[in-house]
C-alpha cells in the first residue's frame, strides 16, 4: 500500500535543549524526517524550543514553532492549525514521546482529531513500564535478567534480599539512565534506592540482577505497515554490560558474533518489535549475550523511536533510518521505497558493511569538578566521534585521533601511563581514558588474560590491541631510512598517524610524510554504500584508508581510489568534531549553512567532520562528505586530493579555527578573515594595542607564564582578577580570584593541566553588566546582526547566562558605544565574515572583554529570533560573492527573545552547581516574550538580584 | 605473541588484472571462478557450502575468522571453496564454544587463503566486468606461469559440478520413526536443509546426484526434494529427468537453488549464467502471493529465464528478487511442486523464509 491519503499535514515534536543523553542526533533525525515528509508533499509543522538546531530553520518546515515543549504549546499549535492530521513523536527522543503521552492522557490528540503515527501509545507505555514489558517478554519466550519493580523503600529491600548483589538500580521514566547505578552492597543499595525513588516522576525504581561482563549488542530495526521488518545495523559494545551504551566504545558490524547466535538475536528482535504494538517505524533493541559456551541471549530493552544509536547506525551504514522511518509512518511499505544510496535497489534490505566503524564517546569531566568520573549505568558523555576504517584497528585509531584531546592515537606518543597500580586501577574503574590505558597495560606486559578478567572486554578486541603493540615494537627497530614499504604501509593500514610513526622511528612527522609520498603510500578514499560494492552507489560519502595495490593487464600499478575529483571550483568546510560543552550543535548549524551557501555560490562543497550525531555529516548536505577526523594529517591529504579554492574555518568552532595556523603555513587559502587577523584577535598583547589605537576601553590585563609572573601582575591589576589560559573555548580553566593565595593555587593548577600555556590575567570589572554583539563584515562595511544583554551580571560565562535579544535595559549611550566599538574592531581586524564581541558595561562605559572573528554560539539564536539567514549571508561575503550592502536586512521580532541555558547537573550528583566563568551548560532554549512584564523574565531578573546581593 | 611478518600473495584474474595481498601462511596456488559474498557473519557455513565448489571466494566483510570455527556449524564435511580472498584475516579468535581457529581449519582442509587484498576494489571490478576465472597464489614471481595454468581452467558455463560434491552412497538423516519420509537428491546439499526437514518431523534419505526415480521411489517417500548445488544446471540431465518423473506423477516436490533451476529446466524453461550472481545474506525477496518481503540468504551464479517463466502456462512466479526483478520462486499451477532460487535453510542468514519448509510439509500432508 502506498502513502496514506488521509495524512496531508503532520506535526513533528523536537527534543528540546541539548542535555546529556539527548543531543543533536535528534536534530539530524528530525531534519531528515521533515525533508522526507515534504518530499511527499506533506505539510509539516514543527515544535522545538531549541534555537540552535537546523530543524527549526524557517526553510525546514512549513510552520516552525519555537515554543516550550509542553501541552499548552501543543494546544496552541493545534488551534492555529486545525488541518493537522497526525503527530510524529518518534523523532524527538524520550522528550517527544513523553510529551506525546501526556497530550494523549489529557485527550488532546483526540479532541483535535490527530492520529499518532510512527509508534502507538501502547508501545511507548509497554516499553517504559518494566514490569509489563517483562511479562510480555515472558509470554513471547524472550529471556531477561531477573528483575523487579519497587515503589517503596521496603519493597526495594525485599527484592535485594531475594536477588543478591550486584544489582542494577534504575529510576522509571528517566532519560539516559539518570538515577541508574550498580550497587555491590547494602549501604550503596540504600542510597541508590532512595535517590531513584525521588528522581522518578512516578516514584518507581527498577531493580535488576546486574549482568556484569555480559557482551552487549544493539540492533536497529525498521518495520512497515505490511509488517516487513529489516535490521539496519548491528552494533557491538566493546565495553560489556555495566557501562551505559552511550558511554561505551561501540563497533559495527558486530565483531565477535557467530551467524547462529546473531540470527537468534535477529529473530528475537523482530519478535519483540512485533509484540509491542502494531505500528510502522523504527526501533532500537538492546541485548546481552553470556560470555561463555552457552551464548545465552537476554533482552535488555526496546525503544520504539529513533535514537542516538539509530543516528550512529545511519552514518555507519549509509541507510538513512529517520528518513525512511518517516516514510513508513505515512503508510509506505519498504519494498515501495528505494535504497537512498544506490538509487537502483530496494529499501527493503539489510545493509552490509565492508569496513568497520568505531564510536568513542567524548566526556567533559573537567567541567564538573568533583564529579565521579567512573563510567557506569548513567550516561555521562556529552558527545561522540565515529571513525571509519577498513579494519577495527584503523577505525579505533582514527576515532582516538578524532577526539581532540591532544592524543595522536593509541600509544607512540610518550603519554601513556607507566605505573602498574595506576594502570590496574584505571582498567578497573573505567573512565574517559580506558581506551588508551588498555594499550599502556599491554605495553607494560600485563597479560591479556588479566586485562580481560578486569575489564571483561572480549579477547578479540584485546588481541587486536596486542597486534598493534607488536607492530609498534617492530617498527621501533627501524629508522626512517631502513623501514621498508611493506611495514610502513601496514602501519598506515592499521591507522597509525604519521606523528606516531615519527615517534617510533625517532624522526620528524614531515619525514614520515615525505617517505610515504616517495614510496607511494597514499591515502585512498572508499565509499560508504550500504552494500559492500555489490551495486554501484551514487552517493558521495567517503572515508580514507590505505590499500594494497592492483595491477592492470597492461602493467599499470596503483591503489584504488573511489573519490574522483571534479574540475569544479571547490570549497572545504571544516566541521567542529565531537560535541562538548562550549562547542556543540550551534557550530554544526553554522557549518551546514556554510555548505549550503557555498553551493548557492556555485561551488562544489566538501564537508569534513567526524561527529555522527550531526546534520553536517548527513550525506545529503554537501556535494562530498568526508567522514574523517578533523585532524591535520587527514585534512591535509583531502586538501591535496581535492585542491579546493580554500577552506572555511570560521564556522566549525575552535576545532576548525585551531587548524588555521597550519593551513596558512602550508599555503592553503583560508576563506574569509585571514589567519593573521584570527591570530591578532587571539593575541592579547597585539589586540589591546589595536584597541588602544582605536580608543576603545578594555579591562587592565597582562599575561604570565609562571606563578611568580602572575603574582607580579596581580600587584599591578588589583583584585578581583580573571585568570584563564589562552586559546580555549567555553571558558575552560577560567576563574575569578580575589587574593594572592587563590591566584597562586589556580595558576599552579592550570600550568599543571595545560603545560606551556600562556595565561591571561584581566582585572575583573565587579558588578558589571555583560553584553555581546555578533556582526557580519566584508572588510568595508559592518552589519550588526544582534546585540544581546546578559541577565546575570558579569562573571558568569556567556554560555551559561540568560540573555535577551535585544538588550532590555541598556541606554542609548551604551548601545551607541557597543555599535561603534563593534564596527571599529571588525574593520580593524579586517574581518571578512562573522565576528562576535563581548562587552562589560560599568558606569555607562563599555569595555571590550574579547573579540572572536568567527561564528559564535549566539549566531543561530539571533538568526532564529530575527528570522534571517545570517550564516548564509556571512558565507557569501567570505567567498567574496556578496558585499554587506547587497543584502536587504529585515529582522523581525516583536518583544524580546530570551536565551535560556540548560544544564545536565543531575548526571553528576556531587558536583557544585555554582556558575562562574567556566561554561557548564549543555544546551539552550529560546523563549519569546511580548514585554518585560512577562513572568518568565521577571523571575530571571529577580534571580539576577540574588546574584548581585551575594 | 610476536609480530607476524607475512609473505606476499596475489590474485590474478583471467583478464590479466592482478590484486596484491599477503599469504596467511600456507604456500601454494589455487584456481577457480572468482565470486564474492557480502555476509558479515557465517563464514564457516559459506566455506563449507557445496554450492561454492570450484569458486574462489572473496568475502567483503572487513574481518574474517574472528570467532574461530565450531564443528557443528558446517554445511558439509569439508571446505568446498577452492580458495579464500579476504581483507583482514583473524589469526586470533575469540569464542568460548569454538574448537579451532580458522587458520587451522584451512590448514586441515588443505585450502589456500590470502588476505590484505583490496577486496572492495576487487568486488567492484567483478561487479563491473563479471565473474571470471582466477588464480590465487603465493608464487608472486611466476606470473607468466600462473597465466598459462589459468588458461587451462574450464569455464563455469556448461560445467557440471554436482557429481563432484554429491554423496557416493545414499544415507539417512533424522529420526526413522518420524511422521514423514522425504527423498532428497543430493546435487550439493547443505546440511541445514536436512536439519530443517528433520525438525519438522521428517526422516530423510539422501540420494546421489545420478539416482533414478525408481531408486528414490523405493524409499516410499511422502515427498521429494531437489537440493542446492554448484555449477551449471543444464548438464544435469539425470536430475532433470528425475524431476520430470516426479512432476508427471504429481508427487510433492520442493526444490532449492540448483534444484529450483532443475525444476525449471524440467518444465522447458531455460537458465542462464548471471553477470556476477547473488551471494549474501541480505537479499530482498517479495512473496507475490502474500505481498510480504523477506530478507534471504542467496548463493547462485545461474538463474531461470523470467520471460519464459511468465509465458509458461503451468508455472506461476511466486517470488521476485527486489533488487533486480529476477525470478526468486515458482510454483506449478497443476502440480504439487514449488521451488525457490534462494536459501530458506539460511545458515548463514536470516530465518525469514523458513516457512517454505512448513509449506512443503503442508503440501505433503495435503497431497
Amino acid at each position: 500500500m502506498p502513502k496514506n491519503k488521509n495524512i496531508s499535514s503532520v506535526l513533528i515534536i523536537g527534543s528540546g535543549p541539548i542535555i546529556i543523553g539527548q543531543a543533536c542526533e535528534f536534530d539530524y533525525s528530525g531534519s531528515q524526517a521533515l525533508r522526507s515528509l515534504r518530499e511527499e508533499g506533506i505539510e509539516t509543522i514543527l515544535i522545538n524550543s531549541n534555537p540552535a538546531t537546523i530543524m527549526t530553520d524557517p526553510k525546514m518546515a512549513d510552520h516552525v514553532y519555537l515554543l516550550p515543549l509542553n501541552t499548552k504549546s501543543i494546544v496552541k499549535i493545534l488551534k492555529e492549525h486545525p488541518q493537522i492530521d497526525a503527530v510524529l513523536p518518534t523523532m524527538g527522543g524520550q522528550t517527544a514521546l513523553n510529551l506525546c503521552i501526556e497530550a494523549d492522557e489529557k485527550g488532546i490528540w483526540e479532541d483535535f482529531g490527530v492520529k499518532i503515527i510512527g509508534v502507538n501509545i501502547d508501545a511507548i507505555n509497554i516499553t517504559e513500564d518494566r514490569e509489563k514489558f517483562r511479562e510480555l517478554m515472558l509470554k513471547i519466550g524472550v529471556g531477561m535478567a531477573p528483575q523487579a519493580t519497587a515503589t517503596s523503600f521496603l519493597k526495594g529491600k525485599e527484592i535485594a534480599q531475594e536477588f543478591g548483589f550486584p544489582l542494577c538500580i534504575r529510576a522509571s521514566f528517566t532519560l539516559g539512565g539518570a538515577g541508574a547505578s550498580i550497587v555491590y552492597n547494602e549501604e550503596e543499595f540504600d542510597e541508590a534506592l532512595t535517590r531513584g525513588l525521588e528522581i522518578s516522576p512516578i516514584h518507581e525504581v527498577m531493580i535488576d540482577k546486574a549482568m556484569m561482563g555480559w557482551k552487549e549488542y544493539e540492533l536497529e530495526l525498521l518495520r512497515d505497515k505490511n509488517d516487513n521488518v529489516v535490521i539496519i545495523c548491528t552494533i557491538e559494545n566493546m565495553d560489556p554490560m555495566g557501562i551505559h551504551t552511550g558511554d561505551s566504545i561501540t563497533v559495527a558490524p558486530a565483531m565477535t558474533l557467530s551467524d547462529s547466535t546473531f540470527q537468534k538475536m535477529r529473530d528475537m528482535a523482530i519478535l519483540m518489535m512485533r509484540s509491542i504494538g502494531d505500528f510502522a517505524g523504527g526501533c532500537n533493541v538492546q541485548f546481552a549475550v553470556s560470555p561463555d559456551e552457552e551464548e545465552e541471549i537476554i533482552a535488555i530493552e526496546i525503544n520504539p523511536r529513533v535514537s542516538r544509536s539509530s543516528a550512529l547506525a545511519s552514518k555507519a551504514t549509509g541507510y538513512p533510518i529517520a528518513k525512511i522511518a518517516a516514510k513508513l509512518a505515512i503508510g509506505y511499505h519498504l519494498d515501495e521505497l528505494e535504497n537512498q544510496i544506490t538509487k537502483s535497489t530496494s529499501a527493503l534490505f539489510e545493509p552490509t558493511l565492508d569496513y568497520v566503524i568505531v564510536k568513542i564517546p567524548r566526556w567533559n569531566f573537567d567541567k564538573f569538578e568533583g564529579s565521579d568520573r567512573t563510567l557506569g549505568l548513567q550516561m555521562k558523555a556529552v558527545g561522540e566521534v565515529m571513525a571509519i576504517g577498513r579494519s577495527f584497528q584503523e577505525a579505533l585509531h582514527k576515532a582516538t585521533q578524532s577526539l581532540e584531546i591532544k592524543r595522536n592515537g593509541l600509544g607512540a606518543d610518550g603519554k601513556g601511563y607507566k605505573d602498574y597500580d595506576q594502570i590496574i586501577e584505571k582498567l578497573t574503574y573505567a573512565s574517559w581514558d580506558r581506551v588508551f590505558v588498555i594499550y599502556d597495560a599491554i605495553q607494560m606486559g600485563i597479560p591479556l588474560s588479566r586485562i580481560h578478567e578486569i575489564t571483561k572486554i572480549d579477547m578479540w578486541f584485546l588481541k587486536q590491541y596486542e597486534e598493534l603493540y607488536m607492530l609498534e615494537k617492530e617498527i621501533s627497530t627501524f629508522t626512517i631510512d631502513t623501514i621498508d614499504r611493506d611495514l610502513l604501509l601496514e602501519a598506515k593500514q592499521k591507522g597509525y598517524g604519521d606523528r606516531q610513526i615519527a615517534h617510533m622511528l625517532n624522526c620528524l612527522e614531515s619525514e614520515v610524510y615525505n617517505k610515504r609520498d616517495e614510496l607511494k603510500i597514499n591515502r585512498v578514499y572508499k565509499l560508504v554504500d550500504t552494500c559492500a560494492a555489490e551495486f554501484k552507489a551514487q552517493t558521495p560519502y567517503y572515508y580514507s584508508t590505505f590499500e594494497n595495490e592492483l595491477e592492470t593487464a597492461d602493467g599499470k600499478l596503483y591503489s584504488d581510489n573511489e573519490s574522483v575529483v571534479s574540475d569544479k571550483k571547490k570549497i572545504i568546510v571544516l566541521g567542529s568534531g565531537p560535541n562538548r560543552i562550549g562547542q556543540g550543535i550551534e557550530f554544526d548549524y553554522c557549518c551546514v549553512h556554510g555548505v549550503l551557501a557555498s553551493a548557492e555560490c556555485g561551488y562544489e562543497t566538501i564537508m569534513i567532520n567526524c561527529n555522527p550525531e550531526t546534520v553536517s555529516t548527513d550525506f545529503d548536505i554537501a556535494d562530498k562528505l568526508y567522514f574523517e577526523p578533523v585532524f591535520w594529517e587527514h585534512i591535509y591529504d583531502i586538501i591535496r586530493h581535492e585542491k579546493p579554492e580554500g577552506v572555511i574555518v570560521q564556522l566549525g568552532g575552535q576545532t576548525a579555527l585551531k587548524l588555521a595556523e597550519k593551513l596558512d603555513r602550508y599555503g592553503i587559502k583560508i576563506i574569509g578573515t585571514t589567519y593573521q587577523s584570527l591570530d591578532l584577535a587571539e593575541d592579547r598583547g597585539s589586540f589591546s594595542t589595536l584597541l588602544k589605537e582605536n580608543n576603545i576601553p578594555y579591562p587592565e590585563f597582562d599575561t604570565a607564564e609562571t606563578a611568580d609572573e602572575a603574582l607580579a601582575v596581580a600587584d599591578k591589576l588589583d583584585f578581583p582578577i580573571l585568570v584563564r589560559p589562552s586559546y580555549v573555548l567555553g571558558g575552560q580553566g577560567m576563574k575569578i580570584v580575589i587574593n594572592k593565595k587563590e591566584l597562586e593555587e589556580h595558576v599552579v593548577d592550570l600550568l599543571r593541566k595545560i603545560p606551556n600555556n600562556k595565561l591571561l590575567l584581566d582585572h575583573y570589572l565587579d558588578g558589571a553588566i555583560e553584553a555581546e554583539a555578533d556582526a557580519i563584515c566584508d572588510g568595508e562595511n559592518v552589519y550588526i546582526i544582534g546585540i544581546m544583554e546578559h541577565i546575570e551580571p558579569c562573571g558568569i560565562h556567556s554560555g551559561d547566562s540568560n540573555a535577551t535579544l535585544p538588550p532590555f535595559n541598556l541606554g542609548d549611550l551604551v548601545l551607541e558605544q557597543i555599535k561603534d566599538h563593534t564596527k571599529k574592531i571588525a574593520l580593524a581586524l579586517n574581518t571578512v565574515g562573522l565576528i562576535n564581541i563581548q562587552f562589560a558595561i560599568k558606569d555607562d562605559k563599555v569595555y571590550i572583554i574579547e573579540a572572536n572573528p568567527r561564528a559564535s554560539r549566539t549566531v543561530p539564536f539571533i538568526a532564529k529570533a530575527y528570522g534571517e539567514p545570517y550564516v548564509n549571508y556571512a558565507t557569501k561575503i567570505m567567498l567574496g560573492d556578496k558585499k554587506v550592502t547587497d543584502f536587504d536586512f529585515n529582522p523581525k521580532l516583536e518583544g524580546y527573545a530570551i536565551k535560556q541555558p540548560v544544564f545536565s547537573f543531575n548526571k553528576f550528583p556531587n558536583v557544585n552547581k555554582k556558575l562562574g566563568p567556566e561554561m557548564k551548560s549543555t544546551g539552550e532554549s529560546i523563549l519569546f516574550i511580548d514585554s518585560l512584564k512577562d513572568d518568565e523574565f521577571y523571575n530571571l531578573y529577580s534571580r539576577r538580584k540574588m546574584y548581585l546581593s551575594k | 605473541m610476536k609480530y607476524n611478518k607475512r609473505e606476499k600473495a596475489l590474485i590474478l584474474l583471467a583478464d590479466g588484472t592482478i590484486f596484491y595481498g599477503k599469504s596467511i601462511g600456507k604456500k601454494g596456488t589455487a584456481f577457480g571462478e572468482v565470486c564474492f559474498n557480502t555476509g558479515t557473519t557465517g563464514y564457516q557455513e559459506i566455506f563449507t557450502d557445496p554450492s561454492y565448489f570450484g569458486q574462489l571466494m572473496v568475502t567483503t566483510n572487513a574481518h574474517i575468522g574472528n570467532y574461530g570455527t565450531l564443528s557443528e556449524e558446517v554445511e558439509s564435511n569439508s571446505i568446498k571453496i577452492s580458495g579464500l580472498i579476504c581483507k583482514n584475516f583473524s589469526f586470533n579468535y575469540s569464542r568460548p564454544a569454538a574448537d579451532d581457529s580458522l587458520e587451522n581449519f584451512f590448514e586441515k582442509n588443505n585450502v589456500l587463503a590470502i588476505s590484505d587484498v583490496d577486496t572492495r576494489a576487487l568486488v567492484s571490478y567483478i561487479r563491473d566486468n563479471g565473474a571470471m576465472n582466477a588464480v590465487i597464489s603465493t608464487e608472486v614471481d611466476n606470473i607468466e606461469d600462473l597465466k598459462k595454468q589459468l588458461a587451462d581452467v574450464p569455464n563455469m558455463n556448461g560445467l557440471e559440478l554436482a557429481s563432484k560434491v554429491s554423496t557416493k552412497e545414499p544415507y539417512y538423516f533424522g529420526n526413522e520413526n518420524a511422521t514423514y519420509k522425504i527423498a532428497a537428491l543430493d546435487i550439493g546439499i547443505k546440511t541445514n536443509i536436512l536439519r530443517n526437514l528433520a525438525k519438522r518431523d521428517a526422516y530423510i534419505k539422501v540420494f546421489p546426484y545420478n539416482s533414478t526415480f525408481e531408486e528414490l521411489e523405493a524409499f516410499k517417500p511422502d515427498g521429494y526434494f531437489l537440493s542446492n548445488g554448484p555449477g551449471d544446471p543444464e548438464p544435469l540431465v539425470e536430475a532433470q529427468n528425475l524431476a520430470k518423473e516426479i512432476i508427471k506423477r504429481n508427487l510433492p516436490l520442493f526444490g532449492i537453488c540448483l534444484g529450483h533451476q532443475v525444476i525449471a529446466l524440467a518444465n522447458g524453461i531455460s537458465t542462464y549464467k548471471m553477470h556476477h550472481g547473488h551471494r549474501g545474506i541480505n537479499h530482498p525477496v517479495k512473496n507475490l502471493i502474500t505481498g510480504k518481503g523477506e530478507i534471504t540468504s542467496q548463493n547462485h551464479g545461474f538463474a531461470i529465464n523470467r520471460e519464459e517463466t511468465e509465458n509458461h502456462p503451468d508455472i506461476e512466479i511466486t517470488h521476485l528478487h527486489l533488487n533486480d526483478d529476477t525470478v526468486a520462486g515458482i510454483k506449478m499451477k497443476s502440480k504439487n511442486c514449488f521451488s525457490v532460487q534462494y536459501h530458506p535453510e539460511a545458515s548463514p542468514g536470516p530465518h525469514d523464509s523458513s516457512y517454505l519448509f512448513d509449506q512443503f510439509i503442508e503440501n505433503i500432508k495435503n497431497k
